[in-house]
């Protein structure tokens, strides 16, 4: 029923029997990007500094153009469009890493985003930074203690591997610890950012399983992937985000049967 | 539907995501991470030197070749000592400490910048980083220290209660690291010139703070901070002094017995009162000016 509720472009309709836990509300993002500038000499810099101009190559991306949902408690939802649409941005500004430039997000809880980038201290072993992680968590030493095996299964990496320093993973490995890590606690709001792409079969069931149990311990996830079974699989929602603007949003198997139908040509 | 989605947002309890949260609310949590700042710091001091074939060993290696540089440039080529008893232990007192507070602003500007992953990864307050490199810093120290007792007690310093006072020494100077670790945190999160600047501001600093010569017997000695009592003052009240002179003062007999007897400095109640105004003022100014920026850390 939330589905024909939700499918409307534009205006939002709020179900009023549902408690929501994101709130998007007009969002625009605009990235300055500073590239590297001027002839790159030091006398160009200094006469740049001199006549008190901006960095010459600085432009501003409009990333997203006013896009606004309402996410429910106990969603999951896949965001998919191409290369470029907007979808990382959305993530990190749900985070709150990336300040709004015009609207608002607003959440419950602290939500928490999974990258793709690498280690999360990638001089250190696998083992501390599980330690390390679950304390920065804000789990206690007895809490981490008890969570640690579970953590090792669940990233299940080759033997030994987990007394490495994190930067001799492989980028699947290390994605399967970060994940692991961040999944042994309950989140509010768990933001996964193309997190799980590198992981191979096995793993993306366990994630699937573990995804599936952190949505109903009463949180909501959102998940950004190109693999549109994966989406399709995991996810009881989808947003199809284009040119930073909502394209779509409603059931998976629609929105991903127009997506592809869009893309395949 | 007149209801905006702000107001439908406000009347379910939601946040704004980027909002810091209210300051005892964040002291709150910072305290509660204070297991990972230890965590962090040992495994930051561990994997420092793991590529190292000396590996920890540098650790100790480290303070002695400093030692040994301003021994050799300002002890023997220069000589500098200009009748300051117990020269050799005066000096490493002084290189060790005035590098706890050197080394605790270079690595705090660099706390937030190194741990961008980190950042962007898990939710947690930021000025557990600044603080953990703090105590990086004091593993470090505490290692440097057992150097410089074996100096002082080769040097025929005797044993004595006095040598006690050090330690809410060494505490007033943690506190005061913390804090300008904490502003130097949020300093060079926003402004990468900085690190660049720093190696220029920290020697000037060193020379300024009389870690290569007495500044007691300076005063005694130059016309210039005669003449000009208000330089004096200014060079007195350095934080970075005011630490190295309580702890020499407390640690080395023989110099304390030099500043009283030779340069007529009878009190150091006033030194003490600067330390703990000087880590007061640099821990709560500094926490909070870090604290102010903390929804901006690893933005971008």
């Amino acid at each position: 029923m939330a589905v024909a509720d939700t499918k409307v472009r534009g205006a939002i309709e709020i179900d009023p029997n549902r408690e929501p836990i994101v709130v998007v509300d007009d969002l625009h993002i605009v990235y300055r990007v500073f590239g590297a500038g001027g002839k790159g000499n030091a006398a160009s810099a200094l006469s740049r500094i001199v006549r008190r101009q901006h960095r010459p190559t600085m432009t501003e991306v409009h990333a997203i153009k006013g896009l606004s949902f309402v996410a429910y408690r106990g969603e999951a939802i896949g965001i998919i469009g191409t290369n470029g649409s907007g979808k990382s941005t959305l993530l990190k500004a749900i985070a709150g890493l990336l300040p709004p430039h015009k609207g608002g997000v607003y959440t419950d809880g602290q939500p928490s985003l999974l990258g793709v980038n690498a280690a999360l201290m990638k001089d250190l072993t696998g083992e501390r930074n599980i330690v390390l992680g679950c304390l920065a968590m804000g789990m206690t030493p007895a809490e981490t203690k008890a969570k640690y095996q579970e953590i090792v299964n669940f990233a299940g990496l080759k033997e030994g591997f987990i007394q490495y320093p994190m930067r001799t993973y492989s980028s699947g490995m290390g994605a399967r610890l970060r994940f692991a890590i961040a999944a042994a606690k309950t989140h509010d709001v768990l933001l996964i950012d193309e997190a799980l792409a590198t992981g191979d079969a096995k793993f993306k069931n366990k994630s699937k399983r573990r995804i599936e149990e952190l949505r109903k311990e009463a949180g909501a996830v959102f998940l950004v992937a190109h693999q549109l079974d994966v989406v399709k699989e995991t996810c009881d929602r989808v947003i199809w985000v284009d040119e930073g603007r909502m394209h779509m949003d409603g059931d998976p198997e629609e929105v991903i049967a127009a997506y592809t139908e869009a893309t395949g040509k | 539907m007149n209801e905006t989605l702000a107001d439908y947002a406000a009347r379910h309890g939601l946040r704004q995501s980027a909002a810091r949260p209210p300051l005892p609310k964040y002291l709150k949590s910072v305290w509660a991470r204070r297991n990972f700042i230890w965590a962090f710091a040992s495994a930051k001091n561990v994997s420092k030197h793991s590529d190292s074939r000396l590996g920890q060993v540098w650790q100790v290696l480290t303070p002695l070749l400093n030692a040994a540089v301003y021994y050799l440039i300002f002890g023997l080529l220069l000589k500098l000592s200009r009748g300051v008893p117990d020269f050799i232990p005066f000096l490493v007192t002084g290189v060790f400490l005035f590098g706890f507070t050197q080394r605790s602003v270079t690595s705090g500007s660099k706390s937030v910048g190194d741990n961008l992953s980190l950042i962007r990864a898990l939710h947690f307050p930021r000025a557990t980083l600044p603080l953990a490199y703090a105590v990086v810093e004091l593993q470090q120290l505490l290692v440097s220290l057992f150097v410089l007792f074996a100096i002082i007690l080769a040097f025929g310093e005797p044993l004595s209660f006095y040598m006690l006072l050090f330690v809410p020494i060494l505490l007033l100077q943690l506190i005061f690291n913390v804090g300008i670790s904490m502003v130097m945190a949020r300093l060079g999160a926003f402004n990468r010139d900085i690190t660049q600047l720093l190696p220029f501001v920290m020697r000037t600093w060193l020379y300024a703070s009389g870690v290569i010569f007495s500044l007691p017997q300076l005063m005694e000695r130059s016309d210039l901070l005669k003449n000009h009592a208000w330089l004096g003052a200014l060079l007195e009240a350095n934080p970075a002094y005011v630490f190295l002179e309580l702890s020499r003062y407390v640690l080395l007999g023989e110099y304390r017995g030099y500043v009283q007897s030779t340069l007529g400095v009878t009190s150091v109640t006033h030194l003490w009162l600067l330390a703990v105004g000087w880590s007061l003022v640099m821990l709560i100014g500094g926490f909070v000016y870090f604290y102010r920026a903390e929804e901006r850390y690893g933005r971008g």
